[in-house]
C-alpha cells in the first residue's frame, strides 16, 4: 500500500513539474506577479510530493518488505538498520530517486528563501529547475520506477555485499549528490539570466551562494568517498582515477572555477559569459557522470547493474538539457555585453588565469576518461588503450602547480589595476618562508624525493601568502586598538572563508606530497612471533584469533608496533568472510599520528614448509596522511564560514540606490 | 611589460619540468627478500605501471588477484633473467596488449592523448598575451571608474 | 570571431554526445566494455612446454604441436563454475571434429582428474600448468577462454568467457571455418 503511494505522489510530482516548468516562465514573459508567484508554491509542493514518496521507499527497506523487488535485490533481514536504510541509494533506482529528491529540494529552497531576487529571474529560474525536474521524473516513471512489486515474495533478500555495508560509504552518496546536483541551481539561473537576456552585478550575487552550497557538498562528498576507499580497500590507495571518480572531479574543477569567475560578474560584471558557460558546463559534466555511471559503457567499481538502455535514455535528456543550454549561449551571448577593462596585472587578470589552468585541467581529466571509448570508436573496437594513474600523473599534476602557486598572489591584488610595488615586500616575506621550508624539508627527510622538498616550499608559499593577505586586510600590524582588530576580523566572512579555504589547500599539499613521496611500504608474510623492521620501527605479530560478527566471520590479527624506546601501538586487522554473500573483505588497522599514518593489512594464510601458519602482511607507513584530510576539512569550512556571511548569503536584501 | 611576458611563458611552460613525475616513486624497504633491493625496486617501478586485468581499475602491484601475483612473478622472472624496463614491459605487452599498460604508450593512436595537454598550455598562453597586446593596444584606463562595491575587497 | 568561439562548446557537446551514443548502442547489442581483444591474434601459438597433468590422462604439449590442423585450446580449471557450464559444447566440438587441446590452468592433480572423470574428458590433450606461468605466455586472464588455431599454427580467434550454444552457434563455428580455409 505505501509503495503505491509513493509511486502516485511520485506521478503527482512529474505533473506539477510539468506545470512548473511551463507557468512562472509563461509568468515572467507576461510579467504577471500571480503566475510567477505560483512557481515558488509549485516548487515547495513537489519537492514534499517527492519527499513522500522517497519516505515510502525508506519505509519499505526498513521494514524489508521484500514484495519490493529493489527490496529483494538490495537488502536483507540481516542487514543492520543504518544500512537497510543507505541500501535506499545504493542501487540504480533508489539513487535516482534520491537525485531528484535533491533536485526539488534546491527549487523549494529558492523558493522559501530567495526573497529578495528579482521575481521575473527567479521564476525563469523555477522554471528551468522544473524542466529537469520532468526529465527525471519521466526517467525514473518510465524507466527506473523503484516501488516495482515481485510475485510471489521471497522469504529474505540478497542484498548482502559486505562492502556497502559502511558509515563512509552509507553518507558518500547523499553528500555527493548535494554537490552534483545542486549545481543544477547554477545551470538553472545561467538557462533563466540567457532567456532573460541579462547577466548583470546582482546576477553573480545572487547565483554565487548556490554554486557554494554544492562546492561545499561535493568537496565533502569527494573526500568521503576518496577516505572510504582508504580505509576499506586495503592497499592504502585514496585515489585511482577510476573514471567515475573522475566524472565527479571534472564537475569539482569546473564548480571551483564557476565559483570565481562569478566573483568577477559580482565585483566589476566582466566575465559573464564565461561564467554563464561555466554554470552550464559544470552541471553538465555532472550529468555526464550520471549517464557514465548508469549506461555501462565503461567499467568502474562505481558502475551499477548496467542498463544501456537506461544509458539511451538519460543520452537523450543530456542532448536536451546540455544541448539547448549550450545552443542557447550560442545564440544569446552576443547580446551580453562585457564592458569592462582591466590592467595585466590584477584581481581580475589572477582570476582569469585561474579560470584558464582549472579549465585545462578540467579538459585533460576529460580527454583521459574519454579518451579509450573515442579510440575504440574510432578503430570500430579493434585498438583498446587503458589509461590509468601515470597519464594523470605526469599531465594533470603538473598543470595544478601554476595554479595552486597563484593563491598566495591572487588574493592580495586589486581590481582593476594591482599595484606591484606594494606587493613585493608581502611576496618576499612568502617566498621566504617557501625557502626556509625546502630547506628544512631537505634536512629532515634527506633520503626523500626532491620535489617533494620542493612541494612543501609550494605550500608553504601559499599558506604564508594567505596568512600575510589575512594579517594585512585585518589589518593586525597597525590597527589602532584590539576591539578595532576584533571588528575587522568579523567584519567579511566571505573574505575570511575564501582564505581559510585557500589554507586547506596548502595544508591538502602537504598531505598528498607525504601521503606519496614518502610512503614506506612492505608486504611479506609473517608466523606468530615474527618481528619486521621498518625504518625504526618493529611490528611484531602476536596472536590471530578468530571470531563471529554480525553477519561474518572473521581472523583477527594483534600486532603490536613499537617505535625505539616508546611503547607499544596495538593494532588489530582483519579479514571477514561474508558467507551469505560469498564475499571476504579486509579490514585495515590504522593508526593515524599527526605526523603519519599507520597501515597494516593481514590476508590469507599459507601453510610453509615446515607446518608454520603464514600470513600475508601489508605494512604501510604514510607520513602527512592526517593532513590531507585536514586539508579538505578545512576547505570546506571555509566553503561554510564563506556562506554564512549574511552579507552574501541567499538572502540579501535589495541595494539601495544611490 | 616585457618582464611580464618573461614571467607568463615560465610559468606556463614550468608544467614540462615535471614530465617525469612518474618518476617520484620512492623506494621502500623489505627485510625479507633473497633479491636485491634494485630487482625489487624495479619490479615495484614496473608492476605499478601494469593493470590488473581482472580487476576494476588497479595495477598488479595493488591487486590481490591470482593472475596479479602471476604476473608480478613474471616481472620477478624477467628481471633477473637480465631485461632491463622496457623489455619487461614489451614482454608482457607482446602478450597482453597495450590494454595492459596503465600509462598508454606514445604512439600513432595515443598522439592526441599526449599532445593535447601541451598544447592546450600553449593555447592558453597565447591567448594571455593576446590579451595583454590587446590591453596595451587600447590603454583605457578612467580614472573616475568606481567599483561596484566599494566597501568590499 | 566571438560568434565562432561561442559554437565551439556546442560542437564539441555535439561530438562527445554522438560518440557516446553508438557506443551505448553497440553496448546494448553486446559489446562488453571489459573485453580486450587478444594482443595474440595473427601471430604463432606460443611454444611454451606444457607438461601432462596425470599418467592416464593424455597430455602435454607446446605451440608447434599444433601446426598442420585447425585446432582448439580451452583454458579451463576444475574450481571454475562457467568452464563446467561450457563443457557440453567444448564436448560436442570434440565430438564433431574439432580437436582441443586443454590448457589446466591453476589447479592440483587430483582436482582436475576427477574433473575429468566426473564430467568426462573431450580433449585430445591436456596440458597441466598449476602455478599460471603458462597461461602468461597465452595471455590469458581468466578462466574459461578458448583460442582457435589455423593449421599454420597461427592464433586466429581468442574468446573469453563460457561458450554458450548462441556464441558457439554465432561466433565460434565460423570462425573455425574462417580457419580451415
Amino acid at each position: 500500500m505505501i509503495p503505491e503511494i509513493g509511486l502516485f505522489v511520485l506521478f503527482l510530482a512529474l505533473i506539477i513539474a510539468a506545470i512548473q516548468a511551463v507557468v512562472p516562465m509563461v509568468g515572467a514573459v507576461r510579467q504577471d506577479v500571480y503566475l510567477m508567484a505560483l512557481g515558488n508554491r509549485l516548487a515547495v509542493i513537489q519537492f514534499f510530493l517527492v519527499t513522500i514518496s522517497f519516505t515510502s521507499l525508506i519505509y519499505a527497506f526498513v521494514i524489508s518488505d521484500f514484495s519490493l523487488l529493489i527490496v529483494y535485490n538490495n537488502s536483507h533481514s540481516l542487514k543492520p538498520l543504518l544500512y537497510k536504510i543507505s541500501g535506499v541509494w545504493g542501487n540504480h533506482e533508489g539513487s535516482m530517486l534520491l537525485w531528484v529528491l535533491i533536485l526539488s529540494m534546491f527549487g523549494a529552497a529558492l523558493a522559501i528563501w530567495g526573497k529578495n531576487i528579482s521575481p521575473t529571474l527567479k521564476a525563469r529560474v523555477l522554471s528551468v529547475q522544473s524542466m529537469i525536474g520532468v526529465a527525471f521524473l519521466a526517467f525514473i516513471l518510465f524507466t527506473s520506477n523503484p516501488f516495482l512489486r515481485l510475485n510471489p515474495v521471497p522469504s529474505d533478500g540478497r542484498g548482502l555485499n559486505p562492502v556497502l555495508q559502511d558509515p563512509g560509504l552509507a553518507f558518500h552518496p547523499p553528500l555527493l549528490y548535494l554537490g552534483y546536483v545542486g549545481y543544477s541551481m547554477a545551470f538553472s539561473f545561467a538557462v533563466a539570466a540567457l532567456i532573460e537576456g541579462k547577466i548583470d552585478d546582482k546576477w553573480g550575487r545572487w547565483v554565487r551562494p548556490w554554486a557554494l552550497a554544492a562546492w561545499v557538498f561535493l568537496t565533502a562528498g569527494i573526500a568521503l568517498g576518496s577516505w572510504w576507499a582508504y580505509y576499506e580497500l586495503g592497499w592504502g590507495g585514496w585515489w585511482f582515477w577510476d573514471p567515475v571518480e573522475n566524472a565527479s572531479f571534472i564537475p569539482w574543477l569546473l564548480g571551483t572555477a564557476l565559483l570565481h569567475s562569478s566573483v568577477v560578474v559580482e565585483k566589476r560584471e566582466g566575465f559573464k559569459n564565461w561564467t554563464v558557460l561555466l554554470a552550464i558546463l559544470t552541471f553538465s559534466m555532472s550529468l555526464l557522470g550520471t549517464f557514465l555511471v548508469r549506461s555501462g559503457i565503461l567499467t568502474s567499481v562505481h558502475t551499477f547493474a548496467t542498463d544501456p538502455e537506461r544509458g539511451l535514455f538519460i543520452l537523450l535528456i543530456l542532448f536536451v538539457t546540455i544541448g539547448g543550454a549550450l545552443g542557447l549561449f550560442a545564440i544569446r551571448a552576443p547580446i551580453i555585453k562585457n564592458n569592462f577593462k582591466f590592467a595585466p596585472v590584477s584581481r581580475e587578470s589572477a582570476l582569469l588565469y585561474n579560470n584558464l589552468f582549472l579549465t585545462i585541467g578540467c579538459a585533460i581529466v576529460l580527454l583521459g576518461t574519454l579518451y579509450p571509448l573515442f579510440l575504440e570508436f574510432a578503430s570500430n573496437g579493434e585498438s583498446k588503450v587503458s589509461i590509468g594513474p601515470p597519464y594523470f600523473n605526469i599531465t594533470f599534476l603538473p598543470i595544478m602547480i601554476p595554479l595552486v602557486a597563484a593563491i598566495a598572489v591572487g588574493p592580495m591584488l586589486s581590481w582593476k589595476r594591482g599595484v606591484i610595488g606594494a606587493l613585493y615586500v608581502k611576496l618576499l616575506f612568502a617566498a621566504g618562508s617557501c625557502l626556509i621550508t625546502i630547506f628544512i624539508v631537505l634536512i629532515l627527510v634527506p633520503e626523500g624525493p626532491t620535489l617533494a622538498a620542493c612541494s612543501m616550499g609550494l605550500a608553504a608559499w601559499i599558506a604564508a601568502g594567505c596568512l600575510i593577505e589575512w594579517a594585512s586586510r585585518i589589518r593586525l600590524f597597525n590597527s589602532k586598538s584590539i576591539t578595532n582588530t576584533g571588528r575587522l576580523i568579523k567584519s567579511s566572512k566571505s573574505a575570511n572563508g575564501m582564505t581559510l579555504a585557500h589554507l586547506g589547500i596548502a595544508i591538502l599539499i602537504v598531505g598528498i606530497t607525504g601521503a606519496s613521496a614518502w610512503q614506506k611500504e612492505i608486504t611479506t608474510s609473517m608466523a606468530i612471533g615474527e618481528t619486521i623492521k621498518v625504518n625504526d620501527y618493529s611490528l611484531t605479530l602476536k596472536k590471530v584469533q578468530i571470531g563471529k560478527g554480525p553477519n561474518y566471520n572473521l581472523e583477527r590479527g594483534t600486532f603490536s608496533l613499537i617505535k625505539s624506546n616508546n611503547s607499544a601501538i596495538i593494532m588489530h586487522p582483519e579479514r571477514r568472510y561474508f558467507p551469505v554473500a560469498r564475499q571476504a573483505t579486509t579490514e585495515a588497522a590504522i593508526k593515524t599520528t599527526l605526523l603519519a599514518d599507520f597501515y597494516l593489512v593481514i590476508g590469507e594464510s599459507r601453510d610453509t614448509i615446515d607446518n608454520k601458519n603464514e600470513w600475508t602482511v601489508r605494512f604501510y607507513i604514510n607520513p602527512m596522511m592526517f593532513w590531507l584530510w585536514l586539508g579538505v576539512a578545512t576547505m570546506v569550512l571555509g566553503g561554510l564560514l564563506s556562506l554564512s556571511d549574511r552579507r552574501r548569503g541567499i538572502s540579501i536584501p535589495v541595494r539601495k540606490k544611490a | 611589460m616585457k618582464i611580464i611576458f618573461a614571467a607568463l611563458i615560465m610559468i606556463f611552460l614550468s608544467p614540462s619540468f615535471f614530465l617525469y613525475g612518474d618518476k617520484l616513486v620512492l623506494a621502500s624497504t623489505s627485510n625479507k627478500t633473497s633479491i636485491s633491493e634494485e630487482i625489487e625496486n624495479k619490479e615495484r617501478q614496473i608492476s605499478k605501471l601494469l593493470r590488473c586485468v581482472v580487476c576494476q581499475n588497479q595495477s598488479i602491484y595493488e591487486s590481490n588477484a591470482d593472475i596479479a601475483y602471476d604476473m608480478r612473478l613474471l616481472v620477478r622472472e624477467r628481471l633477473l633473467a637480465g631485461d632491463n624496463k622496457d623489455q619487461v614491459i614489451n614482454y608482457i605487452v607482446a602478450r597482453y596488449g597495450d590494454y595492459i599498460l596503465l600509462k598508454p604508450p606514445f604512439q600513432a593512436n595515443t598522439v592526441l592523448l599526449w599532445m593535447a595537454p601541451p598544447l592546450m598550455v600553449l593555447i592558453a598562453l597565447m591567448i594571455v598575451i593576446l590579451l595583454i597586446k590587446n590591453y596595451q593596444h587600447k590603454n583605457i584606463y578612467q580614472k573616475t571608474d568606481k567599483l561596484l562595491n566599494p566597501e568590499d575587497k | 570571431m566571438k560568434r565562432f568561439i561561442l559554437i565551439i562548446p556546442i560542437i564539441v557537446f555535439i561530438i562527445i554526445i554522438a560518440v557516446l551514443s553508438v557506443m551505448t548502442l553497440q553496448t546494448k547489442e553486446g559489446r562488453n566494455p571489459s573485453i580486450v581483444p587478444s594482443a595474440l591474434l595473427g601471430k604463432e601459438a606460443p611454444n611454451i612446454e606444457l607438461p601432462m597433468l596425470a599418467r592416464n590422462i593424455p597430455g602435454g604439449f607446446k605451440g608447434s604441436d599444433l601446426v598442420g590442423r585447425v585446432n582448439i585450446v580451452n583454458v579451463f580449471s576444475s574450481w571454475c563454475v562457467p568452464c563446467l557450464a561450457e563443457h557440453p559444447q567444448i564436448s560436442w566440438l570434440a565430438t564433431n571434429g574439432f580437436p582441443i587441446y586443454a590448457i589446466n590452468h591453476r589447479d592440483n592433480v587430483s582436482d582436475a582428474s576427477n574433473w575429468l572423470k566426473k564430467h568426462g574428458n573431450p580433449y585430445f590433450a591436456v596440458g597441466f600448468d598449476p602455478e599460471g606461468r603458462a597461461s602468461l605466455e597465452w595471455g590469458v586472464g581468466g578462466v574459461p577462454e578458448t583460442f582457435i588455431i589455423n593449421a599454420s599454427g597461427i592464433i586466429t580467434y581468442k574468446h573469453i568467457g563460457p561458450i554458450t550454444k548462441e556464441i558457439l552457434k554465432e561466433k565460434i563455428l565460423p570462425k573455425l571455418h574462417e580457419a580451415k580455409r
